[in-house]
């Protein structure tokens, strides 16, 4: 009986027994063991969510590895944790400090402006973030076992979100409808690998899970994402900047569970007290976006 | 005849898959009402933490016990296998306890040590199961009214039955593997219709226990 650890299977199986679910982006133990408790299948730990992180400007770093390990040690559930983009060091340490899967992430400072970090080299499963098809089978060709559209993180606002998701299933959609010898010049177009392009062409989906991130603050919220296609959905300053984040998270749980009930939304929606503020997309200079990181 | 898949979270859509692969009606069940007029139930891999809320917010603790004290057979994978013991490790109370298992959680490690191996599951013929353990579960303990369907070289047990509840630690619907499904599927179809002699003949799951000594 041979035994093979950290196969292709187990890194894309673990995003598998994620789906349907909600991770949660928690900075410290307290809040890691509230998301837990209020049904989170996962939590991402850094040490400031996004929103913060547009505040404070500066480079956005790596968090600091003790605090990682303080919320590994703190909840059951899986623990992701991100590195810059381009970053493979910080990825190294990542899977040194035995993280259940990388973020490659577009909230953090690019540390490489050209390439991305190449996945296949590493033992511990990625998540990476895409606006649309090409990008996602990009980051899939790279080692990506799992994709998340990116949204605009730390917005509370969904319109990007909303704009990355419709994108990746009209570019999906589009390719179903081709013919064999059309695909060529369609992974020309989306600068994606033949082979992928194929794959997604006869399946009608990605090879890997998808998720929704950047911008979700209310369980309507986390139900549209999830009715336009997402899989499950990333949840980042939307619960611990909202008036009750154990409520808040609560409630978008259920409403990713029961995502085509709208009685069921309706109901864990009362009485949430305020959701995170919020930006306009236009009030944010093109130089502060974070999704346009990543190529 | 239709078999249910908990539908709550995790990687029901696999389930479903498997069920269609070999021709079988499976429906997503979220609430009590869903539960009526299905002959089996599978509780899918999933993060088990979420799946137990879930299962108290909506109601469903009790129509799942009622299916199983009724003789339907329940499946459980991974997350399943955790929700149908009667004991889990580290104090956490009991969802469905309807397995005389303990069971630890996460029981090889973290995502790291997830892996793939070949099983020998002689209740399922000769050829090898390929297990796929993501944070995988493992039984510690089994009751005696508990038939162990496979180990791992060392010895670890990972799959189980006690008459019309089955457990796996691992992922079958991840692999291929479909002889779980329909062995589900035939123990349903018996409990919908047991037949003239019923009581007499063996149950399917419990035919090859004397080849299991």
């Amino acid at each position: 009986m041979t035994t093979e650890t950290s196969t292709w299977a187990t890194k894309k199986g673990l995003a598998r027994m994620l789906k349907g679910g909600v991770i949660m982006d928690v900075v410290t133990p307290e809040q890691a063991k509230i998301a837990e408790e209020a049904g989170a299948v996962a939590v991402m730990a850094l040490e400031r969510v996004p929103a913060d992180i547009r505040a404070a400007g500066g480079v956005a770093r790596m968090s600091d590895p003790t605090m990682i390990e303080g919320i590994m040690s703190a909840v059951t559930i899986p623990v992701m944790a991100k590195a810059r983009i381009g970053h493979f060091v910080e990825a190294q340490v990542l899977e040194a400090l035995g993280v259940d899967y990388v973020d490659e992430s577009e909230v953090l400072t690019p540390a490489d402006e050209a390439n991305h970090i190449d996945k296949h080299q590493f033992k511990v499963p990625f998540v990476c973030g895409a606006r649309d098809l090409g990008e996602a089978l990009r980051r899939i060709s790279e080692g990506a076992a799992m994709i998340r559209t990116k949204g605009e993180a730390g917005t509370g606002n969904i319109v990007e979100a909303v704009r990355h998701i419709r994108a990746v299933h009209s570019g999906i959609r589009r390719l179903v409808g081709m013919r064999e010898d059309e695909l060529f010049v369609a992974a020309k177009e989306l600068q994606a690998p033949l082979e992928l392009v194929r794959g997604v062409a006869r399946d009608g989906k990605l090879p890997v899970v998808n998720f929704v991130a950047g911008g979700i603050a209310t369980p309507a919220d986390a139900a549209l994402a999830m009715q336009l296609g997402a899989e499950g959905v990333f949840v980042g300053s939307g619960i611990f900047k909202s008036e009750d984040p154990a409520r808040t998270a609560n409630a978008i749980v259920q409403a990713t569970t029961h995502f085509d009930d709208p009685k069921v939304i309706a109901d864990v929606s009362k009485g949430l007290g305020a959701p995170m503020r919020g930006i306009a997309l236009e009030a944010i200079p093109e130089a502060e976006r974070l999704a346009v990181r990543g190529w | 005849m239709k078999i249910g898949v908990l539908a709550l979270q995790g990687d029901f859509r696999e389930h479903l898959d498997t069920l269609g692969a070999i021709g079988v009606e499976g429906v997503e069940v979220r609430r009590p009402e869903q539960l009526s007029d299905v002959s089996g139930l599978i509780l899918p891999g999933g993060e088990s933490t979420a799946i137990r809320r879930l299962i108290e917010r909506w109601g469903l603790r009790e129509p799942i016990l009622d299916l199983a004290r009724r003789g339907a057979p329940l499946f459980g994978t991974c997350a399943g296998m955790i929700v149908l013991s009667r004991e889990i490790e580290g104090d956490e109370a009991p969802v469905l306890p309807l397995l005389d298992i303990s069971v630890a959680r996460n029981a090889f490690g973290r995502q790291l040590d997830s892996f793939e191996a070949d099983l020998q599951v002689p209740v399922l013929g000769d050829q090898p199961v390929h297990g796929v353990f993501i944070r995988a579960p493992v039984v510690e303990r089994t009751g005696p009214d508990v038939d162990v369907l496979a180990r791992l070289e060392d010895g670890r047990v990972v799959a189980v039955r006690e008459k019309n509840i089955l457990a796996t630690a691992f992922h079958p619907e991840l692999a291929g593997e479909t002889r779980f499904h329909r062995l589900v599927a035939a123990m349903a179809s018996e409990h919908d219709d047991p037949g003239e002699g019923a009581g007499r003949r063996p149950h399917p799951i419990r035919r090859t226990n004397a080849a299991n000594g």
